[in-house]
This record gives structure tokens, sequence and C-alpha cells, in this order.
């Protein structure tokens, strides 16, 4: 499913290569993809809106980062924002001194408060504490039977009869307190936010118990109403936060996004699967990436970022520039890559890498290997190759466990390579080049390797790698 | 990402997840009802083929619509805001955004939306559309005439005819058969209805209490009983009672969830071995639910090839306009809208007034405070 989105952005991808500094325009265009991902996420049209100006507002005029293209760079600070909106303070449950803690489930028909009720429970159950459960559902059939069915599962105490759900509510705390539990959850009927008696209603079962904490049940799988319905629910009840349910499903949850924006209280739970421990504290980052709908590039980015020191970014992109590409420096490559993580997981990561080399099995072993053979070699030897001859090449593939032929190989691939980096250096090619590059590390250039790529399919970029033109297939 | 991962461990003892069956709880019914076949009444109910497709509008369907007008426009009020916005200026870029904004905010979606659109710009043109009233008139005939298709009346082919309920959970599956069940017992349709629900808690008691309300019959088994033998019985039962209707009860499951779904693909498959016919697979999307509707109804029908949809909860502020999306991309159409929790409130769809209820005002932009409102836009 996040395949769509990293296709979009891997046109934009190849035409801003090369580009050194953020424009207001690239900006844009990178932000009216985000925005159709955050609509397709569900996130509300308004909070989008909201969201683009404070993401345009950070990117431009931001400094260009060393180790990022500016596509990246914006895919960077949307994830940075979707986190810092997500979660920003996170809900912490303190008890009153005197107990019981009361708490109030509300939300639309259907959303999950019944199940959600007693994982609740079972949870303050972790947490050492004794709930107990107020069935104060009385309108939906057997929905008094749901919950005692699943109190009984988890061993805690249900209390409901069939009277006024305020009385209940109010009962069930009394009872609570007399039966020495420390928590009470209050499970309600579900209602819709415009039906303003009901919303009345609840107000006033609010008002008798008073609770501690008020939740919002929300379904994972709202589309754009999420925003009407938490306001009239926090315009009624005054919400603590917010229990997402159904993230198990392949929904985006944009309507987390939306709910928080209009709440401003924290996502405090998330329900993950139908079972009742199935249920744990929200993970902002982890809906962050979900929404955007491309987790893996992000990733991608981030790792990135970590391994590649900008001073060895500019050094490396110098000599890259001038041609002298030594082993020395393909070996640093080689060295990047490996901090990266696996390269088939790193492969299967990258937007518009060709199936072939996909499936091509790039092997740590061989990194390791072209490890021990440059390694084995002398200073002299790595910085000229030309001089290994037979023997040379016999202590080489000695010292390195290798034998002569591997050599051979490595040295007729790494002379490919090299070849390719000084065309690189020597002329700029691709639509896309804008201005003469100096020395800068972030150099986005296609280079004839690229073309072996389906034409319209970018080519292979490993930040790590600065474009990484290494054909790794070749590598085999 | 993650947390599809993370979900396919569970997914093997998904159905481990069962609480004990409570032998106390809620009124139990005698796995076979007892109630006499009556040969005499079977050939009664034939006449009746469908529910809405009665051409002539009879004494009885009038106040419905109204009923249904009133329901709507409640929610919305009258849909004034936005087209009162539009209809003071000439076509601008103005007009076409907030076309794709009231389309947006109504769960169409930006697909469905930028072709509805680019469609609308080109017919606009060819025709020299210059007043926004019109445009707007256009759009509105466009999408109802898409939505409107033949034959949205419920299929009763089959003795008994079986209408099998799906989706995903909390769309409200068994309250659209509780009230279904009313309804073709006022028209004098002798439904069974089988608890298909065997995971969820409560959920055989809770369409039981429907059961009640309407005079259906109710055939269960025990909780975490297997499904498809829940409701073949109840369609053998059925057909030995001389009842021409089976309406089947499913537990709700989320569609990424592949042994679910292939527990579905069985009681469809097993549902057809019967001696009825199934005759009606109802998806029931809540018209609450975003894009995620498209998914939902994609991977549902590869397992129980759907024949129709069931809006509900249109009675609040969702418009429910991902449905759009599903009758374009799957062709399959919306046959009945849910508007309440009360018995009699289930309508047939109306197109014409589905489209008049997504271009009522946005009610969250109406809904907004103004700090709100500064504050996002």
């Amino acid at each position: 499913m996040f395949d769509s989105l990293s296709n979009r952005f891997e046109g934009i991808f190849k035409r801003m290569r090369g580009l050194g500094t953020l424009r207001e325009s690239d900006v844009d265009e990178v932000l009216a993809e985000i925005r159709l991902a955050l609509l397709d996420a569900d996130v509300n049209l308004h909070v989008v809106r909201g969201f683009q100006d404070r993401v345009r507002q950070r990117c431009v005029g931001a400094e260009v980062h060393k180790a990022l293209n500016p596509v990246q760079q914006v895919i960077k600070f949307v994830h940075e924002e979707l986190i810092a909106t997500l979660g920003g303070e996170t809900l912490d449950v303190s008890h009153p001194a005197k107990p019981p803690t009361v708490v109030l489930l509300a939300g639309l028909q259907g959303a999950g408060k019944t199940t959600n009720a007693a994982k609740l429970a079972a949870w303050f159950k972790q947490q050492g504490r004794n709930p107990m459960l107020v069935g104060a559902d009385l309108q939906r059939p057997a929905a008094v039977e749901q919950l005692r069915t699943l109190g009984a599962s988890i061993e805690v105490p249900v209390f409901s009869e069939p009277a006024d759900p305020i009385a209940v509510a109010r009962k069930g705390v009394a009872e609570a307190a007399a039966a020495g539990r420390d928590v009470v959850i209050c499970d309600t009927a579900g209602r819709l936010a415009i039906d303003e008696e009901m919303m009345d209603h609840l107000g006033r079962i609010s008002a008798a118990i008073e609770p501690h904490y008020t939740f919002l049940v929300v379904d994972a799988m709202t589309g754009q109403d999420a925003v009407a319905t938490a306001e009239a629910f926090h315009a009624a009840l005054e919400l603590d936060g917010v229990i997402l349910t159904k993230v198990d499903g392949d929904a985006r949850g944009g309507a987390a996004l939306s709910v928080k924006e209009v709440v401003g209280r924290p996502i405090a739970f998330s329900s993950t699967g139908e079972k009742i421990d199935e249920f744990e504290l929200f993970h902002p980052d982890r809906v962050a990436s979900r929404i955007l709908g491309m987790g893996d590039v992000l990733t991608l980015v981030e790792k990135a970022e970590q391994v590649y020191e900008e001073a060895e970014a500019t050094e490396a992109a110098a000599k890259l520039l001038e041609g002298e590409f030594t082993l020395e420096d393909f070996l640093e490559q080689m060295r990047q890559l490996k901090k990266m993580g696996s390269l088939q997981n790193l492969m299967g990561m990258l937007p518009g890498v060709p199936p072939e080399l996909r499936k091509a099995e790039i092997t740590d072993d061989r990194i390791d290997q072209v490890e021990a053979i440059i390694c084995s070699m002398t200073p002299q030897e790595r910085a000229a190759p030309r001089v290994i001859d037979g023997s040379r090449r016999q202590r080489i593939a000695a010292g390195s466990g290798t034998r002569p032929s591997e050599v051979t190989q490595l040295l007729r691939q790494f002379s490919e390579v090299q070849r390719m980096m000084k065309r690189m250096g020597g002329k700029g090619s691709g639509p896309a080049r804008k201005k003469p590059r100096k020395g800068r590390k972030g150099s986005r250039v296609t280079p004839p390797g690229g073309r072996r790529n389906k034409p319209g399919k970018p080519a292979l970029t490993l930040p790590g790698l600065d474009d990484g033109q290494f054909d790794l297939s070749s590598l085999r | 990402m993650v947390f599809r991962r993370r979900r396919r461990s569970g997914e093997a003892v998904g159905a481990a997840n069962q609480s004990a069956p409570d032998s106390e709880v809620g009124p139990k019914r005698p796995h076979e009802p007892e109630t006499e076949p009556d040969p005499e009444s079977e050939g009664a109910y034939e006449p009746e083929t469908g529910l809405e497709g009665d051409p002539a509008p009879t004494s009885e369907t009038e106040p419905e619509r109204a009923r249904i007008r009133d329901r709507l426009s409640n929610a919305r009020g009258a849909f004034s805001g936005f087209v009162a916005s539009v209809v003071s200026r000439g076509i601008d870029d103005a007009v076409w955004e907030e076309l794709e904004e009231a389309l947006i905010l109504a769960d169409a979606g930006v697909g469905t939306t930028t072709a509805l659109l680019d469609r609308l710009k080109e017919e606009a043109k060819a025709e020299r559309i210059t007043d926004p009233e019109d445009l707007v008139a256009m759009l509105k005939a466009q999408m109802t005439q898409s939505l409107h298709v033949p034959g949205l009346e419920l299929s009763t082919e089959g003795n008994p005819a079986v209408w099998l309920f799906v989706g995903v959970n909390g769309v409200g599956k068994t309250t659209t058969i509780g009230k279904l069940a009313a309804r073709e017992a006022q028209s004098g349709r002798k439904a069974v209805l089988a608890a298909g629900d065997t995971f969820r808690a409560a959920a055989a008691e809770q369409l039981g209490q429907w059961a009640e309300r309407s005079g259906a019959e109710l055939v269960r088994g025990a909780e975490g009983a297997d499904p498809s033998s829940v409701i073949f019985d109840a369609i053998e039962h059925a057909s030995a009672a001389g009842a021409p209707l089976v309406m089947a009860d499913t537990a709700g499951r989320l569609h990424t969830r592949t042994n679910l779904m292939e527990e579905l693909a069985k009681i469809h498959r097993v549902a057809g071995k019967g001696p009825g016919t199934v005759a009606e697979v109802l998806l029931v999307i809540d018209a609450s639910t975003g894009q995620n509707g498209l998914a939902q109804a994609r991977r549902f029908t590869e397992s129980a090839e759907l024949t129709g949809v069931v809006l509900t909860k249109l009675d609040g502020s969702a418009k429910g306009g991902i449905v759009m999306a599903v009758q374009d991309e799957l062709g399959i159409p919306v046959k009945l809208v849910g508007l309440g929790e009360g018995i009699g409130d289930l309508a047939a769809f109306d197109a014409h007034e589905f489209v008049e209820a997504l271009f009522s005002s946005p009610v969250s932009s109406r809904r907004m405070t103004p700090s709100h409102r500064e504050r996002i836009a």
C-alpha cells in the first residue's frame, strides 16, 4: 500500500536531483504530494492545510542538509512535524489520593467502547490496580452482557442494572468505592456527536461521576468526520485523551492526527487487535510513518543521516569530482553501506531499485570479502592499483583468504567504477542540472551506470554512496 | 508498516481469544425453534418479490421518504452554506476549490473527487455553463446517475433466500439485521436470524433481542462455535419451517486478517450448499469510514462476492462519500441506508437524497469555533 506514494516521490526525486537549495517551488511540489498522502490517509482537509503551512515555514530557507537531497529533507521535516503533532505531551495516568480513579469512555456507535473498556481494565490490572467495570450502555441490546462476558474473562467485576444510565454510573462508582476497587471504568452508549439530547445526557453522566479521566474512543478507520466528532465530544466532556482502536487493519489512521489537532489532548492508547491484551500506550512515531505512508523511505533517510559524516561527505565529493576515486574510497563506501544495515534490506527500502537488482543476492559476505582484499593491499597498491602484478595478486589473495581470480575480478570492477566516476565528474548530465556544482557532496547526476534502469525510473540513489552509482549487482 | 508486521504473528491464534461461553447470560433460545412449518403461508410470500421494488409509491413509502429527508436535514441543516457561497459569483478557481473541498470532506477521496471534477470541467466547457448553480446541478446529476443503478431491491430468490451480512467490527451488522427483520415482518415475510457472530461476547444475545422485537426466529450456536455450521443449521431450519428468508449475521472482521477472511469464504461456500440460495451478500459500511472503506470492499468481495452495500449511521454528520469509490471501482451499489438505532431506522438507498445530503454545508467546518478555524486555517 505504500507503493503509490513512494512512486510519486520518485518522479520528484528525479527532477530535483542536483538542486542545492530548497526553493519554494520545490517545497510546494513536495507538499502537494504530501497533501495527497495525508488526504488518502483520512487526515481532515482543514488539518492538512494547517499542517502544510507549518511544514512550508520550516522548509523555506532551511539550510540544505549535506546528506539529504531536498525531497528527502522535506520528508524529514514532514515526519518530524507529524510526530510533534501526534506526540507532544503524553498521558501520565496518576491516581487521586482518595480512590477510586474514575474513567469515563465515550464515542460513536461501533468505535469499540465496550471492548476497550475491558482492555483498559486489563491494562490497569497489569499496573497492579483493582479495576471495576460499569456498564452504562443500556441502549444497545446486550451491551451489558458483552461487558459482563469480557469482565469475566479478565476477572474484573462488572456493575450494571436496568435503570437510568446516570444512576447506574453513579451507583457503580459508589459500589466500587465500597468494594475497595481503586479504578472504575464506565462504559457508555455510543452516540452521534450531533445528537444534542444524547450529548447532553452524556454531560450529565460525566457531572454525576466526575471522572478523573475521560477518553474518546475513535476508530482508526474514521474519515473526515473525525474532526466534527472530536470537537463535539470535547465540548461536552473536556476530554483527557483518546483511545485509537482497530489500528491492526490497514487504515492509515489519519483520524489520529485530526483528533489530536482539534482536541489538543494526547492519544493515550491504541488497540492493536481483538485480543484483550492487544492494547498499548500510543506510539506517535509509528502512526506518523503510517500516515505518511512511507515508513521505509523515512527509515532510509534517517539512516543516511546518521551514517554520513559531513566531513567525509565533502572530502569524498571533492575526490570524486577530480576523478581521484581510489580503492580507499571504494572501501570507505562499502563500509558506509555496511553501517546502514543489511544490503538486502536496504535494497528493499529504496524506491526505484529495479527488480533484477532487488533479487540479486548481494550478501554482506561479499562486502566482507571486498574489505579483506582491499585491506590486504599496501597503501601504494590502494592508491594506484595499476602496480598490482601476478605476484602481488598472489600475496593479496593469500592475505585476504581469497583466490587470485577474485582479486582480479574486484580490480576490474573497481576500474569500471572509477571510469564511471571520472565521466561523472567530467561532465554533468541530465536536465535537472541547473548550476555547476562545486565540491558539494549532494551532487545528483545520473551517471551512465544509472541508465541500466528502465527509462522513466530514476537511478538507484543511495545517500550514503553519494548517488550510489555502483552497479551493485556486478559485485557478485 | 510496523503495525502490520506485528499483527501477523497473532493471526493464527485469532480465534483463540474466545471467552468462555457464558451460559447464564441473556435469553437462551432453543437451537431448533419449535415453530411448525406452515405450508399455506409459504405461497402467500411469493407475490412479494422486492422491498422497494414496487414502482408505484404506495402510501407506506411516502411518509418514510419524508422521514429520511427529515433526518438527513436534521443532521446537516439546510444545504445552504455551501451552495449559497457559490451561487453569488461566476465560476472561478474558488468555485472549483469549494467543490473539491465539499467532496473531500464527504470522504469521497482524492481520486474520485479529481475524476468527478475533471469530467465536470469538460462537460461544463462543452455546454458553456457559466452559472455556478448550474454547475453544481450538473455535478449532482452526474453523481446521482453513477450511484443510481437498477435492481437496488434485495433479491428474494431461493427458498429460503439467504442474506449474508459482512463487514469490519462495529459497523452495525447486527443492528441492520434487527431492523431489516422488523421490516420483513411488517410485510408479512417470516425471517430466520442466524447468529453467525460466534466470536464477540454477547453478539447472539444482541441479535436475540432484535429477534424478540421483530418476532423473528433466532438460530444460534454456542459461543465459539463454527459460524458456517450455525448458518447452515439456520438455513436448514428455515427450509423445514417454510420461512422464506434467512438473515445471517457474521462476526466483524478486519479485512486484513487473512484467516478470518478465509473463514468468511467458507461461510459463504457452506451457506450455498444448504437448501436455499445465497441471494445477497451485503457489506455493511459505517458512514464515518474514510478511504479504508474501499480496501474493505475490495477484500470482502474477494472472499465472498458482494452484491451490495449497507451504509449505516448516515444520520450523523458523516456523509459516507467512500461508497462512490466503491461503486465506481468495484461496481458494488449501495442498497440500504441505516439512519439510527430505532427499529424503523432503515431505508432503501436513494441516490438523489444521498447526493443532496452530501452537498449540504459541511458540518465539520460549520461546527468549528472561530479560534480553531484560525489555528488551522
